[in-house]
Order: C-alpha cells, then structure tokens, then sequence
C-alpha cells in the first residue's frame, strides 16, 4: 500500500507543477500550445496521487509489489521523455525557420545595397 | 442604411486579406474590394504559401507581404494589422482570402464602425434570421465557444470563428500590439472586450469557399477545442497588453 504521506507530498508536488504553468501561461512566457502537454503532465501526477486505490491497482498491472508509489516515477519519466521529445521537434522547426530568415535578411540587404548609392546603406556601420 | 461609402470618404483605409495557397480566389477578392470601394488601399498577408498566391495579388494591384514562411492564421493576420498601424490608417477591414467573405457585405460591418457606435464590428453566419447551418459536430463546437465568449463578454455572441469585421484605429492599435495565435478569432472577441473595445456582431451570409480547402481539419479539431478552452480560462486572469483609455 502506498504510504499516506507520499501521497500527500506527490499531490502538492503536482499542484505546485499546475500552478507554476498556469502563472506562466498568464504572463504570456510560455504559449499555450507549449503548454498543454505540461498540463498533462500535471493531471496525470495528481490524479495518480490521490487516487489511491488506482495507483496500486496500476502497480499490480506492471508486476510492482513492493513499493506502489514507483508507478508515480515511471509514469512522471514517461511523460517528460514525451515533452522532451516534442520540444527536440519544436526546436528543429525553429532552426529551420531561423536559416530561411537569415537567407531572407542577407538577400534583402544585398539588395538594399545595390539598389541605394554608394555607401549611403551600411548595416555593419550601426552603433549595435 | 446610410450611405456608408459617404462615410468613408476622407477616412484612410485598408483592406487586409490573409491568403494562404488561394491563388484561384484571391484575384477576385481583391476586385471585388476595388468594384466595392476602389478607395480601399488593400494588402494581402501571404502566409507561406506554395502556389502562385502572391504573384496573383500583385498581378490585381494588391499590396503583398510575403512572410517568409508559414505563421498561421494569427500572426498573418497580425502581421496586417502592423501593417496598418504603422502606416497611419483609420480604418481596417479583414476579409479571407479564400473567398468565402463577400465584399459586397462590406457595408453592413462598416456601418457601426463608422457610424461610431463600436470599434469593432464583426460579420456572424448565425445572427439573424439569414442562418447557416454547418455540419453537427462543426455546429456544436461554435455552439459551445458561442456560449463561452457570450457569457465572458456578456454580450451576445454567435459567430467566434468569423475572420470578417470591420475595426477602428483603437481596433488597429491593439491587434498591431496584440494578437492571439493559432485559431485567433475566439480569442480576440474577449481580449477586444477586456480592453474595453465596443464590440458589435451584425448578419451576413457567407460563400462557400471557392477554392483551397479549410485551415481546420477534422484531426485537429479536438486540439483546437482544448487549446482554445484553455486561452480562454487564462485570459480570464490576464492582464491588458494595452492602457486602456477609460471611456
């Protein structure tokens, strides 16, 4: 049986993960499409932790006996390997994203400065 | 209906059109606009596209800004919206690209907005007695969003997923500084409101699309529900982008 106390500290750990995203997503540091799989995350933890009964019942499933409270570890390194995941897709995107860019940038100023006269368009003479 | 297009007269205007692979609509938007009002500057947002989208919007003497690559819908739009900041104009009006807006409904959103009665004036399929009836699922889910925004705004809402409205510098000014993304009309009805924007819904009828295909899938349309639901409850805690002025 899962001892009482764990749970309690689980539950609190997985409250403390939902409110930390929610003030994240109001102060607009973190988008909400980036933030659904945390929420997730959250839920899960704190449902696992107070349903009781359900985590041991999960830890009979998966042939764990003696410690129950290991379902909360494999289901919480679950769900981060998923969330790191999708972030190494996110990230590829964005890399992606950020060559166009710099494509689209040197090809305009090329551009500025063959079209200005001579001199007059100077990127590299900014004081930043 | 007081002849809007005297209304208009003096006032600097744009029509945005983001346009998204709509090369076989988006010439006739654009005439359509100009038969309308040919004092109508107009700027087609192309949001990545693959086809010829942009060079069919130049070709009918549109505006183009080509964003180098796919923003979706919200910062396309937004990116408009800039546009229209930046370059001083009074009064703007969104109209897709896919045809589905008739510009010949232009008057029935401008009118309040000229009018001065709000500043933001948007074009519902289910207002009045000109109803649409899209399929069950669909219908549900506006249904659902409808009753949302409705009770957030205490206002009467019935169309969240319209991109056809009419706005004022005040509506400008905040679109250009702030902007949901993703699926951005839901969204952007409560952050109008929350700035204390006036805000109106008027009847149109809506074409149906006459080329391209619709942005929301059936796949992603539980996502889209979650997410939507989710900025809309944090939205409730969210603090202004902008001062309002107090009116």
């Amino acid at each position: 049986m899962t001892p009482f106390w764990v749970s309690i500290a689980a539950a609190a750990a997985s409250l403390v993960l939902l409110l930390v995203v929610f003030e994240l997503i109001r102060s607009r540091r973190l988008r909400e499409r980036y933030a659904l799989l945390w929420l997730l995350t959250g839920i899960v933890l704190l449902v696992l932790s107070l349903w009781r009964g359900g985590l041991n019942t999960m830890a009979g499933w998966i042939g764990i006996e003696t410690y129950p409270p290991s379902v909360l570890f494999a289901v919480g390194l679950l769900f981060i390997l998923v969330v790191l995941l999708h972030y190494s897709t996110v990230i590829s995107k964005l890399s992606d994203q950020n060559t166009v860019l710099a494509q689209r940038l040197a090809l305009l100023e090329h551009e500025l400065e063959e079209t200005r006269p001579d001199g007059e368009y100077n990127p590299d003479a900014s004081p930043s | 209906m007081p002849d809007v297009r005297a209304l208009m007269a003096g006032r600097k205007r744009v029509a945005i059109v983001p346009a998204l692979n709509e090369e076989g609509s988006v010439g006739s938007v654009i005439d359509e606009i100009r038969a309308f009002d040919p004092g109508f500057a107009i700027v087609v947002v192309d949001d990545g596209s693959s086809d010829r989208t942009a060079q069919v919007a130049r070709a009918h003497g549109a505006s183009v800004v080509r964003l180098p690559f796919n923003l979706g819908i919200g910062g396309a739009v937004q990116t408009g919206y800039r546009y229209a900041f930046e370059r001083g104009f009074e009064l703007a009006v969104q109209i897709d690209g896919d045809g589905q807006h008739d510009p010949a409904e232009l008057p029935r959103i401008l009118e309040p907005v000229l009018d001065g009665r709000v500043d933001m004036a948007v074009g519902s399929r289910f207002a009045g007695e000109r109803a649409y009836r899209p399929p069950l699922a669909r219908r549900l889910g506006i249904r659902l969003f409808a009753g949302i925004v409705s009770l957030l705004v205490r206002q009467r809402v019935t169309d969240t997923t319209s991109g056809f409205r009419a706005v004022n510098r005040r509506g400008i000014a905040l679109f250009a500084a702030d902007y949901p993304h993703d699926y951005p009309e839901v969204e952007a009805t409560v952050m109008v409101v929350k700035h204390r924007l006036r805000l109106c819904e008027v009847s149109v009828s809506m074409r149906e699309r006459t080329a391209g295909r619709s942005s929301i899938g059936a796949l992603s349309s539980v996502y889209y529900m979650v997410k939507v639901m989710l900025a809309l409850f944090v939205g409730v805690f969210r603090r202004r982008a902008l001062p309002s002025e107090e009116a």
